[in-house]
């Protein structure tokens, strides 16, 4: 599976006093099992590329490629690339709307034209891969928590069982411990089943810690798109654009620039406490 | 795809019927409406028509945008231009099969539907040129006499206009909800009309619960501000005729006459 994503451009409300450009020449790729943590500023496109991702959205120009096959041709099905590229949306109350989570999760599935045990076999592993509590099963989906609700969200799409999954901020207003929770388990997935995810955020925090490949997005161009360690060595370049580089990461270079002899190449905050203690205690751990 | 609904949407642009005072264009609007109906003669449509375009040019918002209005009321006008066509006694000019188009049937056919979409362009060019909020306020101060009589002026204006922000709030949250859904595969394109309502049940139960959601929050943000009804409230921004206004009033008056008196004189 390999989705491409080759000199994107777009524009909203093209020729009207309310044009906004959300993206220009945007290009890269994404290929199998990848953890891809893309990063940016409220407005600086991030959800559109998404929404382009899965064809929601048709690029004003540029083409996205799944498979090598442009994703605009006449002859493509839509509906596949929508299974294969699962978009979890922010707000999990825009698309809960059953009479219970399990109905609602079996939602998906169903519209895939599958059969009945097929489609509550898939929502069954989705719920359970997703953590939920069984007793959440049969409630309605609005007398969940905020985090259990994000569950079932995530859960609904993940029942389709998509090649990439796309999480558009997933922690936005959840507590520190759900926060932890959520993201924990987006990487259990990842690592479990083996599924491409692309996990959208503006905290840097909580993309450091999980994902293998960093983009960077600001006023709708892509600015760095690599390692964890690769993006935040542009320290400066980062700080210029208002997002910050993890506190960890923050603290070593600050020592870094007071002469302190330590590595700034740790990105947890496990890695940056190992490091301290290093050069401190003098080499011997 | 939902976005381009545009009634009741304003176009920001820095305009001279943009800054009139918003009670000048409500009472413009009222007198352009009447003076659609005035007349019985296509020499008045040219009348009409000329200062309609007058006042778009001036607007500075693109005709485009006018006409999108119009898609909403296509069926409507269809409907009217169609009974009028075929329901008018009169001299026959075509007959096909049992159906007849009688001379005068066309010209009131012609006549309805030109007068529906210039009434709706008409409107468009107030409610794009003028803030929903504005638009309220005007409303507001040009009921204010009924207060006299006990109507809940102030509280028609407030539901007014809290009914006015929240539209395209619910629009772009239809959006949201549309694409959430379209990720899950959703499909609103079924040929089979049971099948096609029964697609929108995923869209309309989580608008509900926001609307709801939304309108709790808002009387809640509104008592803790200390809201108690428009006794006593005064205006950050209080409307204020200046001498543009007086000149559009005196335009819309020598419009009127025009409107009423030169039909009569030259009639096509």
């Amino acid at each position: 599976m390999s989705l491409i994503v080759n000199h994107v451009n777009y524009i909203y409300g093209e020729n009207t006093a309310m044009e906004v450009r959300a993206l220009s020449d945007v290009s890269f790729q994404i290929g199998d099992n990848e953890f891809i943590g893309v990063i940016g500023h409220t407005g600086c496109g991030k959800s559109t590329l998404m929404q382009l991702l899965n064809g929601i959205l048709k690029p004003t120009s540029g083409e996205i490629l799944y498979n090598g096959q442009d994703i605009q041709d006449e002859d493509f099905d839509k509906k596949l690339l929508r299974n294969k590229v699962g978009l979890v949306f922010q707000y999990p109350e825009h698309q809960l709307f059953e009479v219970d989570v399990f109905t609602d999760v079996c939602y998906g599935p169903r519209n895939m034209g599958l059969e009945e045990n097929e489609i509550q076999l898939r929502a069954y592993d989705a719920l359970k891969a997703v953590k939920l509590r069984d007793e959440c099963f049969y409630v309605s989906p609005f007398d969940l928590s905020g985090g259990e609700k994000r569950r079932a969200a995530i859960a609904g799409v993940l029942a389709m069982k998509p090649e990439i999954l796309i999480l558009d901020e997933p922690t936005a207003g959840l507590d520190p411990k759900g926060r932890e929770e959520i993201l924990s388990l987006i990487r259990s997935l990842h690592d479990e089943s083996g599924i491409s995810i692309i996990l959208v955020s503006h905290s840097m925090e909580d993309v450091a810690e999980y994902a293998d490949r960093i983009i960077v997005m600001d006023k709708g161009k892509l600015q760095f798109d690599g390692s964890p360690a690769e993006v935040f060595d542009n320290y400066e370049a980062l700080a210029e654009m208002g997002l910050s580089v993890p506190a960890s990461k923050r603290v070593l270079y600050t020592l870094q620039q007071k002469g302190v002899p330590v590595k700034a190449k740790a990105i947890t905050v496990h890695d940056a406490v190992d490091e301290i203690y290093r050069v401190y205690s003098g080499g011997k751990v | 795809m939902i976005r381009e609904i545009t009634i009741g949407q304003y176009y920001p642009a820095d305009s001279v019927i943009h800054r009139l005072d918003p009670r000048t264009k409500i009472i413009a609007t009222f007198l352009f409406i009447v003076s659609l109906f005035v007349f019985d003669s296509f020499t008045g449509y040219i009348i009409v028509a000329g200062f309609l375009a007058t006042c778009i040019i001036l607007s500075k918002v693109p005709f485009s945008y006018m006409v999108k209005g119009l898609k909403a009321i296509v069926m409507l006008l269809m409907l009217t231009v169609i009974i009028n066509m075929f329901m008018t006694p009169g001299e026959p000019l075509i007959t096909v099969w049992k159906v007849t188009i009688t001379k005068e049937g066309f010209r009131a056919a012609a006549f309805m539907g030109l007068r529906l979409m210039l009434l709706i362009i008409g409107s468009s060019v107030m409610t794009l040129t003028t803030t929903p909020n504005n638009l309220t306020d005007a409303l507001e101060k040009i009921l204010g006499p009924l207060k006299v009589f006990k109507a809940p002026v102030h509280e028609i204006a407030m539901m007014m206009s809290i009914a006015l922000s929240f539209i395209p709030i619910l629009i772009e949250e239809t959006d949201k909800i549309m694409k959430a859904q379209m990720a899950r595969g959703a499909d609103f394109e079924n040929k089979n009309l049971i099948k096609r309502v029964k697609s929108y049940i995923p869209i309309l139960v989580p608008l509900f619960i926001s609307a709801f959601r939304r309108a709790g929050d808002l009387a809640m943000a509104m008592e803790a501000r200390c809201y108690r009804g428009g006794d006593g409230r005064t205006k950050m921004n209080p409307l204020k005729y200046c001498r543009r206004d007086y000149i559009a009033y005196a335009v819309c008056i020598i419009y009127l006459v025009a409107v009423v008196v030169i039909p009569r004189i030259f009639v096509i």
